[in-house]
């Protein structure tokens, strides 16, 4: 596996400008150290005066200071110095400086994914995908130490479902899924689990809706519209949950993925096909975006839109991947967020044609798919990555690291082998198994209990619940 | 005999995945029951604790991932809640975060033959 590394580049630059004499051995200046030891350069070859940020004037001696006077996260130096706050591109020097002093007070450095594996989930992803372990007992064995955890079980589980695209519901994967993938549905605060069906783009035959509403009825759900353009059914039990998917899968609903590290949903605006102001069919796009990356294993959940003129009413600019239509094709966003820190997804790429946008898509998932670390959605990936949006752009537009070729078919295999995991499910018996609440009676969870509200239902409160239901 | 009669049959132990729950039902109160299994595949035995988790006030203690953390006093297995992930020891059902969440833990064995009985109180 081979990586152009260009967080040297600060370094090279501060040593040439400062005129710090070379090391005995210069080649080891750019080559990967064979010693083990760390290399001949590094932020603290520099002089204080040293300029690291140009933008704002800042020097290193003014970081150290800052750095000494409390500033010890990248935010809080950010804040104290204005260095790296305009242009950004010294924002790796910066860190360097940083983690460089923490390490000289004694503070430790790490990015591990937990005690039981010394290694960033970027690395570790290489590490399987090179060693080609397929469990989780493998990987632990071969690359970490002890019985793994909550944290790094489900994340190993996602490297290895990104990697292999093995099958969530395999009896060897079991032990390391998240309740809401071993249920394949999302817990709720109760013990109950919702279920969420795919509907691409947001577009549904009355029939597949008229399904959902007998469905929810029958089984006393209750029924809500999410912000992704799809329907979500509260309320199931575990023992009711393969009765509620054969009914959806007989009537043609694939699993939504609302419980998975994955893509969740592509909304769409209803585009040129009815709408007066439309240039480009969003629809037809978004139903294509949403059922080739469905299923796709991810270090966070994935969101996409794709909007069909500038007016951008599927608000594609707050997604990890947004299309909005021009003229003369799409323009293509990534690494926007809503929630509890908005940004707004950058240009990738402008006026672009289908198919160019589809491999462009490909190649950016990938990348993010293996260098993301855990639960890190694409606008916190973005933001930390060394060079941002320029550096996805050169990796993925100009294939400045040759690997344009491999992401593709990488994602190429994911699309071929993609499954629906309920349709499997209620097929498989040894599946089915888990789908109960005792191992040893056949009765539903007492304490689960519901109450009407304005004509639906919803979870007894504790002081609405009978006592003596618990132990 | 009438020792023997305390004891609630749950299931056989291959009925659990290896690093699994289950919920068992034993008299009226549920108990979550966990196979352990180091990654090289050796047997470490099993567990069992309230199935009712006191943070969330929800039965689903047995659907935790089963893990080991390092404390003050060493390794601890243990099992992390599905809700608000708070860490439960396997062999005390002392909570690692909180003490006013920990749960019971529930004498437990397995015989040669495989069956898991935990002992009703």
């Amino acid at each position: 596996m081979l990586f152009v590394d260009a967080s040297d580049y600060g370094s090279l630059l501060q040593m040439a400008l400062n005129g710090i004499p070379l090391p005995a051995q210069p080649e080891s200046l750019i080559l990967p150290s064979v010693d083990g030891g760390a290399k001949g350069l590094g932020v603290d070859l520099l002089p204080a005066t040293a300029s690291i940020c140009s933008c704002n004037n800042v020097s290193k001696g003014d970081l150290c200071a800052a750095i000494d006077g409390g500033a010890t996260s990248l935010g809080a130096l950010k804040k104290c110095t204005k260095a790296a706050t305009s242009c950004g591109g010294c924002l790796p020097l910066v860190k360097q400086v940083l983690d460089a002093e923490l390490k000289k007070s004694g503070v430790l450095v790490l990015n591990h994914l937990c005690e039981h594996f010394a290694h960033s989930r970027q690395a570790l992803f290489h590490l399987v995908k090179v060693g080609g372990q397929k469990t989780f007992d493998e990987t632990i064995l071969a690359h970490g130490r002890g019985r793994g955890c909550d944290v790094c079980k489900p994340a190993v589980a996602s490297i290895l479902a990104s990697c292999w695209n093995e099958h969530v519901l395999k009896p060897k994967h079991a032990s390391v899924q998240d309740t809401n993938d071993y249920y394949l549905a999302n817990i709720q605060k109760d013990g109950s689990y919702s279920v969420v069906p795919r509907i691409p783009g947001g577009e549904i035959t009355p029939d597949k809706l008229i399904v959902i509403g007998q469905v929810a009825r029958d089984f006393g759900l209750y029924t809500k519209i999410t912000g992704g353009q799809r329907i979500d059914l509260f309320g199931a039990r575990v023992e009711q949950l393969p009765a509620i998917w054969g009914a959806l899968v007989a009537a043609g609903f694939e699993s939504g993925h609302a419980y998975g590290k994955s893509l969740r949903t592509v909304k769409s605006c209803v585009g040129s096909t009815w709408c007066r102001y439309g240039v480009q069919d969003s629809v037809t796009m978004a139903i294509r975006i949403e059922e080739r990356y469905r299923g796709l294993r991810s270090p966070h959940k994935i969101k996409m839109a794709v909007s069909g003129c500038t007016r951008e009413c599927a608000e594609a600019q707050s997604k990890d991947v947004g299309v909005i239509a021009t003229e003369k094709g799409w323009n293509l966003y990534v690494a926007g967020n809503g929630g509890m820190k908005p940004r707004h997804a950058e240009l990738l790429a402008g006026d672009i044609d289908d198919e160019t946008l589809i491999k462009l898509i490909d190649r950016f998932l990938m990348f993010y798919i293996r260098t993301g670390d855990r639960l890190q959605r694409t606008a916190t990936w973005i933001e930390n990555l060394e060079g941002g949006l320029g550096y996805v752009k050169q990796v993925v537009i100009e294939d400045s690291l040759g690997l344009c070729a491999e992401l593709e078919a990488d994602m190429a295999r994911q699309v071929e082998t993609y499954e629906c995991e309920w349709k499997k499910a209620i097929t498989t018996p040894e599946t089915l198994k888990r789908f109960k609440h005792f191992v040893n009676a056949d009765e539903p969870d007492g304490n689960i209990q519901f109450i009407d509200e304005r004509g639906q239902i919803r979870p007894k409160s504790a002081l609405e619940k009978k006592p003596a239901v618990t132990p | 005999m009438t020792e023997a009669a305390h004891w609630t049959f749950v299931c056989h132990r291959d009925d659990i995945v290896p690093n699994t729950g289950v919920a068992a039902k034993v008299g009226s109160a549920q108990v979550a029951v966990f196979r352990v299994v180091a990654p090289d595949g050796t047997e470490d035995g099993i567990f069992a604790l309230d199935n009712f988790d006191v943070r969330s006030q929800a039965n689903v203690l047995s659907r935790g991932l089963i893990g080991e953390l390092s404390t003050e006093t060493g390794p601890v297995l243990v099992v992390a809640s599905p809700i608000y992930k708070n860490h439960l020891c396997l062999r005390s059902g002392r909570c690692l975060e909180d003490d006013a969440w920990s749960v019971k833990a529930w004498a437990v064995t397995c015989g040669d033959d495989g069956l898991i009985m935990v002992r009703a109180s």
